[in-house]
């Protein structure tokens, strides 16, 4: 795995690069705003990229907190199982049809929910034990980075359009501000708290915060705001050409977010392993005589990665 | 809408966000030369 990152980095590098020239030289100037449009590149990738490492730590966070016991493991198995059935088959009852918002197709809302059971059973097995709250912090850190860019594209886009950098009271903008915080909060949560439910508490956190993902998701379909329609999937249109460079950088995004998670998950996990290694030479230290020989069991297997 | 000036707001937007991305690549590389430094505290037994 350690050959396969300077790989991944550079494929990453050249699509990157591949998606701003596309971005900024092949995509269609849009005929109302111009080229400032072509901000929607950077803005609507980082958005997505955003909600699914949130989403991740939710479900990281869920089954952490889940796995604090056998019986509720087993329990939550089942009732993602259940989420998992249910979410599949009702979309296509037609009295939830109707209840769908205009544009949002079955099939959407069907793959969405999949991705619940989909992911959980996928992070349980190769996230066991205290890997989980591992792939929590750093996703929710590396989603944080990813919604600060949201957060700032958004007014630069806006400026130009609206005339305004922000529009208060717009449910779409004060939702994706709140999430921003309620991460930003989790963050400073696990940095400054010593409290050995620290982790605990991180993940209850982490769970309300997730709720606010679909709240912002929806906003523009179920209230008036001043923020744009979606142009995929709720019955929006938008030009191939300007949907194949937005699919091109959201790869590239998700490949370079994926890679800055890999080296956050170790750094983390060598942070954690260090800080183990530090209290055992203390206690070793205060045991007297015995710390001499006992040094070289400090288990300090390996170096950075 | 004036071309030129909504051009710098196309400039803008991109330089934030690389710039937001260094930032925190730099935090990861600072705090990845902290751990490599306690490690070698450690190694030495202080």
């Amino acid at each position: 795995m350690k050959r396969a990152f300077p790989i991944l980095a550079a494929l990453t590098a050249v699509l990157l690069a591949y998606a701003f020239y596309q971005a900024m030289f092949v995509a269609p100037t849009d005929a109302l705003q111009g080229d400032v449009y072509r901000i929607i590149y950077y803005h609507v990738p980082s958005a997505w990229t955003a909600f699914l490492l949130f989403f991740i730590n939710f479900i990281a966070s869920v089954e952490y907190l889940a796995n604090a016991k056998p019986s509720t493991a087993r329990a939550a198995n089942w009732i993602v199982i259940a989420i998992g059935i249910v979410g599949a088959v009702a979309p296509f009852v037609p009295q939830v049809q109707q209840q769908l918002p205009a544009g949002l197709y079955p099939s959407s809302v069907a793959t969405t929910v999949l991705a619940i059971p989909a992911f959980y059973f996928f992070i349980g097995k190769y996230f066991p034990g205290q890997s989980l709250d591992v792939l929590a912090v750093t996703t929710a850190e590396v989603g944080v980075v990813f919604c600060t860019i949201v957060l700032i594209t958004g007014p630069i886009w806006a400026r130009p359009v609206w005339g305004i950098w922000w529009a208060p009271g717009d449910v779409r903008l004060t939702s994706t501000l709140v999430l921003w915080l309620i991460y930003v909060s989790y963050l400073v949560l696990r940095r400054f708290s010593d409290s050995a439910q620290t982790q605990k508490l991180a993940a209850v956190l982490a769970v309300f915060g997730a709720l606010d993902v679909p709240l912002v998701y929806f906003s523009i379909w179920f209230f008036r705001t001043q923020h744009p329609q979606p142009v995929i999937g709720g019955g929006g249109s938008i030009d191939p050409r300007m949907l194949h460079v937005l699919l091109i950088s959201w790869v590239g995004f998700l490949c370079f977010a994926f890679l800055v998670c890999w080296w956050r998950y170790r750094l983390e996990k060598l942070r954690r392993e260090v800080e183990e290694a530090e209290a055992l030479e203390s206690l070793l230290e205060s045991g007297g005589a015995a710390t001499q020989t006992s040094k070289a069991k400090v288990p300090l297997s390996r170096g950075p990665q | 809408m004036n071309s030129a000036s909504s051009i710098r707001f196309l400039y803008a937007a991109y330089i934030a966000t690389w710039l937001i991305h260094a930032l925190y690549l730099g935090s990861l590389v600072r705090r990845y030369n902290r751990l490599r430094q306690q490690m070698k505290d450690l190694g030495k037994g202080k």
